[in-house]
């Protein structure tokens, strides 16, 4: 605006009028133009800054790029939408948290059915579902977690197993693994664990746990899963692979204690282990209905009074 | 979308003997019809399991076999650095190479949904006589065309698709509307009461970029019988960009009476309002004038 009022002044005084009010309307215009423009950009830029992150219900569909590329690809047409036969894929809305227009799904609601022939990524016109994915079982939709370890039934010693029977990597991306249960005593609880390099994020677990919120859940990847330091390197694994210890032979030292079911307690220590777990369950009801005879503390592993 | 397929019924009133209801609302209804079909091919599939046309104006396969892309969505996205698979980029091919040939802002007013917003707008604020406000230049649209396009390239993604009215309202259409609804209604509430014409005509950025690609256009409205005008100022009341009418209208400029600025959405309304039948649909060598 200076500029525009300043030369005209210097230079042709005469006709000064007519073509500095013309000139300052224009660059009044143009300013205001690029100023509302620029402004307008702005915030949809940053806007769309904010909302990048994924929140963590969320799940893209098979083959999705990683987040900031899905962003940059994805033309929010909904083909992928149309396409998936059982109407797992939603488009989300101005407000939802999810980046306004792109497809995404709720395993709670309706899990991937992890079609063979994957027609979700086949519709897609721009690439933001990446047609390198050709085998459904590398799918990295999002990573299933067990979040919740105080109402899995299983971590309660019992048999629920369904996350594990309905996984369709069953075996190797949901095992059973089976542990000593110090509660009883004598039991097993055979507990479902994840396994990162074969869970294609599909969502059945946490749609099919029976409980009324799932302890099984499926997170984004970056939510779900930790990372090791670059440098670090397991020495089994290392051993494994050079055929020997690189740093020679060690001198193995004797270990006491090990010998029986209470290893590594004391003799007198009691088996009542939950409150070491933190899953907070009340003393075994075994104790108060024998108070007087046998102190609780001193009841040994081996002849817990526990009950069926 | 109801109230303005309504007939504007005022001006026929006064000064229009006999013109029946499609003589004077021809290039309406077409218009309307248009971006009926439009949608309608995309909603006959999850409506009656009949698939014509999937996906959305951002990008579609119609019939299984035919794609086309927004060109101005697949140009943000090499902004961003990303190179869509060739389906995409023959989509926005087919729809670049059909928007040149035909018009630019055909889109505007046959296919966009938001006209229809706007339209209602435009109507509302003619009805309650609304004069006040203060509207921002026209130029307004080219800048914000550019910001959105930097702003792909700055954050790495679409941007401008997070508020998009455009694709917010078709979309929301198709796949069902939530938040988008207050877009939408803040659209009309500024047409209505802060500026006539304010998001077609001086802010929308896809607008901006189809009149780009109208300086080619082939099918334009003209004005050859120009010399029974009696300046009743009807179609410049009507016009979604009156500045492009005065120079056929007037001569102002131009000898042929040929609307050929990239601004006419060729909605064909003047054609309509006009009672003296001043204006025609023509093609752009057309220069007869009667």
């Amino acid at each position: 605006m200076d500029t525009g009022q300043t030369k005209p002044a210097s230079k042709a005084p005469a006709a000064t009028t007519p073509a500095s009010v013309g000139r300052r309307k224009f660059i009044n215009s143009v300013a205001a133009a690029a100023g509302g423009g620029c402004l307008l950009a702005l915030g949809a830029g940053l806007y769309s800054r904010s909302a990048a992150a994924l929140p963590a219900q969320a799940i893209r569909p098979p083959g999705a790029l990683p987040e900031s590329d899905f962003l940059a690809a994805c033309v929010r047409c909904g083909l992928c939408v149309r396409d998936c036969p059982y109407d797992t894929l939603k488009l989300s809305d101005l407000g939802d948290p999810v980046p306004t227009g792109t497809p995404y799904f709720h395993a709670r609601s309706v899990p991937c059915e992890m079609c063979e022939d994957i027609p979700c990524v086949k519709a897609c016109p721009t690439g933001a579902l990446d047609r390198e994915l050709t085998d459904i079982n590398q799918a990295r939709m999002g990573l299933a977690a067990l979040v919740d370890h105080e109402s899995c039934l299983n971590f309660l010693g019992l048999r629920c197993d369904v996350c594990y029977r309905v996984c369709p990597v069953i075996d190797k991306a949901i095992t059973l693994e089976t542990q000593h249960n110090p509660r009883s005593d004598r039991h097993a609880m055979l507990l479902p664990t994840v396994h990162s390099d074969a869970c294609t994020g599909c969502g059945k677990c946490e749609k099919s746990c029976v409980l009324p919120v799932a302890a099984i859940k499926v997170f984004p990847r970056e939510l779900a899963q930790g990372a090791l330091p670059a440098h670090y390197r397991k020495g089994w694994e290392e051993k494994a692979r050079h055929g020997g210890s690189l740093i020679g032979e060690q001198v193995e030292m004797p270990v006491r204690g090990f010998d029986g079911p209470t290893a590594g307690r004391q003799a007198t220590e009691t088996v009542v282990a939950p409150g070491a777990s933190g899953a907070g369950l009340p003393p075994a009801p075994a104790a108060p209905a024998a108070p007087p005879v046998p102190p609780p503390k001193g009841v040994s592993g081996l002849n817990s009074k526990w009950k069926p | 979308m109801a109230t303005s397929t309504l007939p504007s019924k005022p001006a026929p009133a006064a000064c229009a003997p006999a013109r029946s209801l499609w003589q004077h609302q021809r290039w309406l209804i077409l218009r309307r019809s248009s971006q009926l079909l439009i949608l309608l091919a995309f909603l006959t599939g999850p409506w009656f399991g009949l698939w014509i046309a999937k996906g959305n104006l951002s990008s579609s396969l119609t019939l299984g076999v035919l794609p086309l892309t927004d060109p101005l969505l697949v140009l943000q996205t090499l902004v961003t650095g990303h190179l869509p698979y060739s389906s995409a980029l023959i989509g926005a091919a087919i729809v670049l190479g059909f928007y040149l040939l035909v018009g630019g802002r055909v889109f505007c007013s046959w296919a966009c949904p938001v006209n229809v917003v706007t339209d209602a707008a435009a109507w509302t604020r003619r009805r309650l006589g609304i004069k006040t406000g203060r509207v921002p230049d026209a130029a307004t649209r080219y800048w914000l065309l550019g910001g959105l396009l930097v702003a792909a390239a700055l954050t790495g993604s679409l941007a401008w698709e997070w508020v998009n009215p455009v694709s917010l309202l078709h979309r929301g259409l198709i796949f069902g509307m939530g938040g988008g609804l207050f877009v939408i209604a803040g659209i009309f509430i500024y047409d209505v009461l802060v500026a006539s014409r304010g998001w077609c005509g001086h802010l929308c950025p896809m607008g901006a970029f189809y009149g780009l690609l109208g300086k080619t256009a082939l099918v334009r409205v003209a004005a050859p019988n120009r010399k029974a005008c009696d300046d009743c100022m009807d179609c410049f009341a009507v016009c979604p960009e009156p500045q492009v009418i005065r120079p056929a209208l007037k001569q102002v400029g131009q000898t042929h009476p040929l609307i050929l600025a990239p601004d006419c959405t060729t909605c064909g309304r003047c054609i309509d309002v006009c009672d003296k039948q001043v204006f025609k649909m023509t093609h752009r060598f057309d220069q007869r004038s009667e």
